[in-house]
C-alpha cells in the first residue's frame, strides 16, 4: 500500500531546477508556502547552466531605441506569428525586471562603459538585447537563483525522478518519485505542482541537450491528460560542433557570429548573402561591410545574414552541404579569426569575449578559434512545443498542474530567438511560482490514489522482472537515429509515416526491455524508464508534424516547402483520447488586440 | 579502430574492486565517451554522474590515472594508452557506487556563507553602476562551476578530514566572489577566521593546480582573505582605525 513509501507534503512542488524551476520555486515561497524542489541530477547542473550567449530583454543600455515593443515585435515575427502573443507581450515586458532582480541577487553582467549590464547582439533581436557573461551566462544565471534560493527555505530532493502526476479525479494532487541512489519510491503530496523539466533533445543522435533532456515533463503532463501545444516545432540550432565525432552536436553559441563570425562554406564564399528571406530584407546589411559595421556597433548598420533567425541559418547550411559545397567532415566553416583583418588585438578580443568557446575547441578539437575556422553543422537544441498553459497564470489544461521554462509551449511560436528562453525561464518562472501559491492557498491536499501507485511501480520494476530482454540504451540509440533521420531538419510526409509504425515498434520493444544488476543508481534501468517519455514526445512531434502541411520556422517540409496562410492561423494540440492514444486538434489562434496589431505594422 | 582498456572502480560504502573493460577509441574521444560507451555496451549498472559533456556543470569529476580530473575534458589522446586507464571516484567524499560520491556537504556548507547583501542601488531607476574592471576578479571566481576536484585535492579535507572545522577552498573563492563583490555590504571576516578556518589552509595551491576553470584560487581569492582576516583582528593599527570607520 501507499503506506508504505516515504511520503513528503508541500503546498507546491517543482519539478525541475533550471532556471525556470528555480525561479517558481523562490516566487512560491516568498508567497509564504512551503515548497519543495526535485529535480534529477544535483543543485546546479541542470541543463541552464549550459546556457552560453545571454538573456534578451529591452532594458536598452547599448542602444536607447529599444522597447518592449521592439522586443514584441521582433519575437513575433521570429516566431512567425503563430506565438501566444499574450505571453511574447508579457515576456517582453517583464524581462528587463527580471534581469535587474539577478542584479540584485547578486548576479556580475558584463558592463557597458558607463558602468551598466551590458548587451549584445543575436539573431532576430533588432538591436543589442542580450545581457551576458561572457559566453557563460546560465552558469551565471543557475548560480545566483540557487545561491539565492538557497537561503528561503526552499527544501531540495536532489537526484530524484518523477515517474508519475497523481491525480485526484481531474486535479493533479502530487507526485511519484524515485530516488536514484538506491531507487526507493518517494510520494510528494502537493496542493500544486508546476512542471520545469526542460526540453527534449534526447530524442535525437545529434543535440546540444544533456542526458536529461528526455521530455519527461511534456510526457508526465500529457499521461495527466493535459494538452500539448506546438510539438512539431523544433529548433535546429545551426551551429554545433561536427568534428570529432565524439564532440558532434555540442554547441557552438551564436555568441560567435555576435561577434563577428562569419559562415562560409568550402568553396570560400560567405553563403547566407545567397538567401535572404523577404521578410528580413530591410533589417539585413547587403554587403558584408555593413555587416562588420553592425557588429561593432554602427547603429545605422543593418545586421550580416549569419544573425538571421536559427531555422533560416541551420536549412542554408543543410543546403551547402547537401550541394557538396561541406567541409570534409560534413558541416561549414565558421570564422572569427578573420576578424584581425579588422582589429589589431584580435586574439584577446576573442578569448575575453567568447573563453568558453576558445577551450571547448581547444581542447576538444586541437583547433585554435583565433587563428583557425571552425567545422560547424545544426544540431537538435531546443523544443518550441510543450505543456498548454495560460499565457498570464502558467495553468496547464489540468487543475493544480502548472508548467514554466522550455517544457511549457507559446511564447515561441514556430521559431525561438536565441536569449528568449533565459528570460522566459525568468518571466514565467516566476508567474508559475506565483499563481501555484496562489491555488495552493485556495485549495487543500487531495487524496492520494494507492491503486496508481501501484501500478506505477508495478510498471517501473517490470525492467528487473525479465531473465532475457533487450537492452534499454539499444533502443534509445534506435529511437535517436530514426528520428533523426526521419523526423529531422527537413521532413516529408512519407518518412514520418515511417517515423509513426517506428515509433509504435520501438513501444513494444520497449516493454521488454532489461536492467542490468540492482536498483542502486543504476543507469540502465533509469534509461529503460525514460524510454517511456522519449517515445511520448517522438510520437508527438511526428504526428504534429504530419499535420501541420506546410514549411514555417522550425518545421520544414519538403513536401510542402511554402507557408500558407491557412496554417498561419492554427496552433496544434495533442491530448490523451478516451482510450490512452494520442489525439490531435487543430485550434484557432485568438485574434491580437487591436495595439498589439499595431505595434507589428510599425515595426514592418 | 583502436581498443583501451580501462580499469573502472566498482563498488560501494561496503568495498569494491578495479574491474577491466576493453573498448574502442574513436578519433577525439574524451574519458567520458568511453566510460558512457561501457556503460551502453557491457556494464548497465555503471555509475557515474554527467550532464554537459563540454566542461560547463562540473558533474563529471573523477580520478583519472590518479589525477582529478573531469572527465568530459580529457581527451583519451593525452594518456598512454600502453597501459590501462584507471577510474576512480573523487577521494575526499563518500562514496555512493561506482564513479559517484556523496557531495552533499559541500551544498551544507554553502548554506552556512552568509549571503549576498547588496547596498541601495545608485540610481533611481533602482539599479546600480559598476566598472568592469571592478568586476574582473569577481567574475573569475564566478566561473565556478562546482566540480569539487579543489576539494578533492585539500590535503585538510582529503587526509586531514577536517570537513566539520574547513569549508575547503571551493566556499574560499565563494566567499571571496561575495567580499569582493562591490556592490555587497556584509561581513564574513569573523565567519571566516572562526567558522571557516580559513588559517588551516597552509597555500600548498593543490586546488589552484587542478582547477578546470583556471581560477587562481590560491593568489586570487585564499591569500587575498587571509589579509583580510589577518587586518581585521590581528593588526593593532586596523583594529584601532576600524573604530572609526564604517564598513564601505
Ligand atoms: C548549450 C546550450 C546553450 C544555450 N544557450 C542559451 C542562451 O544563450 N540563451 C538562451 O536564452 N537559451 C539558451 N539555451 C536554451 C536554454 O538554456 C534552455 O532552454 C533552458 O535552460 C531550459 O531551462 P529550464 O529551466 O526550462 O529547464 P532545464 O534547465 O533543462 O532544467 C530541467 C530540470 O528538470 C529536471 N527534471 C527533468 N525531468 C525530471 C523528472 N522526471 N523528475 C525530476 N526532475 C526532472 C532536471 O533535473 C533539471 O533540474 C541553451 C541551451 C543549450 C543546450
Ligand atoms: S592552498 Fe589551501 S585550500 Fe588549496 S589545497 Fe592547499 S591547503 Fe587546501
Ligand atoms: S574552484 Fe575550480 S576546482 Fe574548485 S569547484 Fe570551482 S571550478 Fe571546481
Ligand atoms: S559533464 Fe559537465 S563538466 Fe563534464
Amino acid at each position: 500500500m501507499a503506506a508504505e513509501y516515504q511520503t513528503f507534503e508541500h503546498d507546491v512542488l517543482v519539478i525541475g531546477a533550471g532556471g525556470a524551476g528555480l525561479r517558481a520555486a523562490i516566487e512560491a515561497s516568498t508567497a509564504g508556502v512551503s515548497v519543495g524542489l526535485v529535480c534529477k541530477s544535483l543543485l546546479g547542473k541542470a541543463h541552464t547552466v549550459m546556457a552560453e550567449g545571454g538573456m534578451a530583454a529591452a532594458m536598452a543600455n547599448v542602444d536607447d531605441r529599444d522597447n518592449w515593443k521592439v522586443h514584441f515585435s521582433d519575437t513575433m515575427r521570429g516566431g512567425q506569428y503563430v506565438n501566444n502573443w499574450r505571453m511574447a507581450e508579457l515576456h517582453a515586458k517583464e524581462a528587463p525586471d527580471r534581469v535587474r532582480e539577478l542584479e540584485a541577487w547578486g548576479a556580475v553582467f558584463d558592463r557597458t562603459k558607463d558602468g551598466r549590464i551590458l548587451q549584445r547582439n543575436f539573431g532576430g533581436h533588432k538591436y543589442p538585447r542580450l545581457a551576458h557573461v561572457g559566453d557563460r551566462t546560465g552558469l551565471e544565471m543557475i548560480r545566483t537563483l540557487q545561491d539565492h534560493g538557497i537561503h528561503q527555505g526552499i527544501e531540495v530532493y536532489m537526484e530524484v525522478t518523477v515517474i508519475a502526476l497523481l491525480k485526484d479525479g481531474d486535479r493533479v494532487v502530487g507526485a511519484f518519485a524515485y530516488e536514484r541512489e538506491h531507487g526507493r519510491f518517494r510520494i510528494f503530496k502537493a496542493k500544486a505542482v508546476i512542471l520545469a523539466t526542460g526540453g527534449i533533445g534526447r530524442a535525437y543522435k545529434i543535440t546540444s541537450n544533456s542526458w536529461e533532456g528526455t521530455g519527461d515533463g511534456h510526457s508526465l503532463a500529457f499521461d495527466a491528460g493535459a494538452e500539448l501545444l506546438d510539438m512539431e516545432f523544433i529548433q535546429f540550432h545551426p551551429t554545433g560542433m561536427v568534428y570529432p565525432p565524439s564532440v558532434r552536436g555540442i554547441l557552438v553559441t551564436e555568441g560567435v557570429r555576435g561577434e563577428g563570425g562569419i559562415l562560409k562554406n568550402s568553396e570560400g564564399r560567405r553563403f547566407m548573402f545567397d538567401d535572404i528571406p523577404a521578410n528580413y530584407k530591410d533589417q539585413t546589411s547587403d554587403t558584408p561591410e555593413e555587416g562588420w559595421r553592425y557588429v561593432t556597433g554602427d547603429k545605422n548598420a543593418r545586421r550580416p545574414p549569419e544573425l538571421l533567425t536559427r531555422d533560416h541559418v541551420a536549412r542554408c547550411i543543410v543546403r551547402e552541404v547537401k550541394a557538396g559545397r561541406g567541409t570534409p567532415n560534413g558541416g561549414v566553416y565558421l570564422d572569427i579569426a578573420w576578424i584581425k583583418e579588422k582589429i589589431s588585438n584580435a586574439p584577446e578580443h576573442i578569448k575575453k569575449k567568447l573563453p568558453s568557446m576558445y577551450h571547448q575547441f581547444k581542447q576538444l578539437a586541437d583547433l585554435d578559434i583565433t587563428t583557425e575556422p571552425m567545422e560547424v553543422g545544426p544540431t537538435t537544441h531546443y523544443i518550441m512545443g510543450g505543456i498548454r498553459v495560460d499565457a498570464d497564470t502558467q495553468a496547464s489544461t489540468v487543475a493544480g498542474l502548472f508548467a514554466a521554462g522550455e517544457c511549457a509551449a507559446g511564447i515561441n511560436g514556430a521559431n525561438r530567438l536565441g536569449g528568449n528562453s533565459l528570460s522566459d525561464l525568468l518571466v514565467f518562472g516566476k508567474r508559475a511560482g506565483e499563481y501555484a501559491a496562489k491555488f495552493a492557498q485556495e485549495n487543500d491536499f487531495g487524496q492520494i490514489n494507492s491503486e496508481q501507485i501501484e501500478q506505477t511501480v508495478k510498471w517501473a520494476l517490470e525492467p528487473f522482472e525479465k531473465q532475457t530482454g533487450e537492452n534499454p540504451f539499444e533502443i534509445q540509440h534506435e529511437l535517436q537515429e530514426m528520428m533523426q533521420d526521419l523526423v529531422g531538419i527537413v521532413r516529408t510526409e512519407d518518412e514520418m509515416q515511417r517515423a509513426l509504425i517506428g515509433v509504435r515498434e520501438l513501444r513494444k520493444r520497449s516493454k521488454n526491455v532489461k536492467a542490468t544488476g540492482n536498483i542502486d543508481f543504476n543507469p540502465s534501468w533509469h534509461t529503460a524508464l525514460d524510454l517511456h517519455n522519449l517515445l511520448n514526445v517522438s510520437e508527438a512531434i511526428t504526428l504534429a508534424a504530419i499535420e501541420r502541411k506546410e514549411s514555417r520556422g522550425g518545421q520544414f517540409r519538403d513536401d510542402y516547402p511554402a507557408k500558407d496562410a491557412e496554417f498561419g492561423k492554427v496552433n496544434f494540440t495533442i491530448k490523451k483520447d478516451a482510450g490512452g492514444e494520442m489525439k490531435i486538434e487543430r485550434v484557432t489562434i485568438l485574434e491580437m488586440p487591436a495595439e498589439l496589431k499595431q505595434i507589428i505594422e510599425e515595426m514592418g | 579502430m583502436a581498443k583501451a582498456t580501462f580499469k573502472i572502480w566498482r563498488g560501494d560504502s561496503s568495498g569494491g574492486e578495479f574491474k577491466s573493460y576493453d573498448t574502442e577509441i574513436s578519433p577525439g574521444m574524451v574519458v567520458l565517451d568511453a566510460v558512457l560507451q561501457i556503460q551502453g555496451e557491457q556494464a548497465g549498472d555503471l555509475a557515474c554522474r554527467w550532464n554537459c559533456k563540454a566542461g560547463k556543470c562540473g558533474s563529471c569529476s573523477a580520478e583519472i590515472n590518479g589525477n582529478p580530473k573531469l572527465m568530459c575534458m580529457t581527451r583519451m589522446n593525452t594518456l598512454p594508452q600502453d597501459a590501462p586507464i584507471t577510474v576512480e571516484p573523487m577521494k575526499a567524499f563518500p562514496l555512493k557506487k561506482d564513479l559517484v560520491t556523496d557531495v552533499s556537504w559541500n551544498y551544507r556548507v554553502k548554506e552556512k556563507i552568509k549571503k549576498f547583501k547588496p547596498r541601495p542601488p545608485d540610481a533611481t531607476d533602482g539599479t546600480w553602476r559598476m566598472v568592469q574592471e571592478d568586476i574582473d576578479r569577481v567574475q573569475e571566481f564566478r566561473k565556478c562551476i562546482e566540480c569539487f576536484l579543489c576539494q578533492d585535492v585539500c590535503h585538510v579535507l582529503r587526509d586531514h578530514h577536517k570537513h566539520e572545522e574547513f569549508i575547503g577552498p571551493r566556499f574560499l573563492v565563494y566567499a571571496a566572489a561575495l567580499e569582493m563583490h562591490p556592490l555587497d555590504t556584509e561581513d564574513r571576516l569573523r565567519d571566516l577566521k572562526d567558522e571557516s578556518n580559513i588559517g588551516l589552509c597552509n597555500i600548498t595551491k593543490c586546488c589552484t593546480k587542478v582547477c578546470p576553470e583556471g581560477i587562481t584560487i590560491t593568489d586570487n581569492a585564499i591569500i587575498p582573505l587571509k589579509e583580510r582576516v589577518v587586518g581585521e583582528f590581528y593588526d593593532p593599527i586596523t583594529r584601532f582605525l576600524k573604530l572609526f570607520r564604517k564598513k564601505r
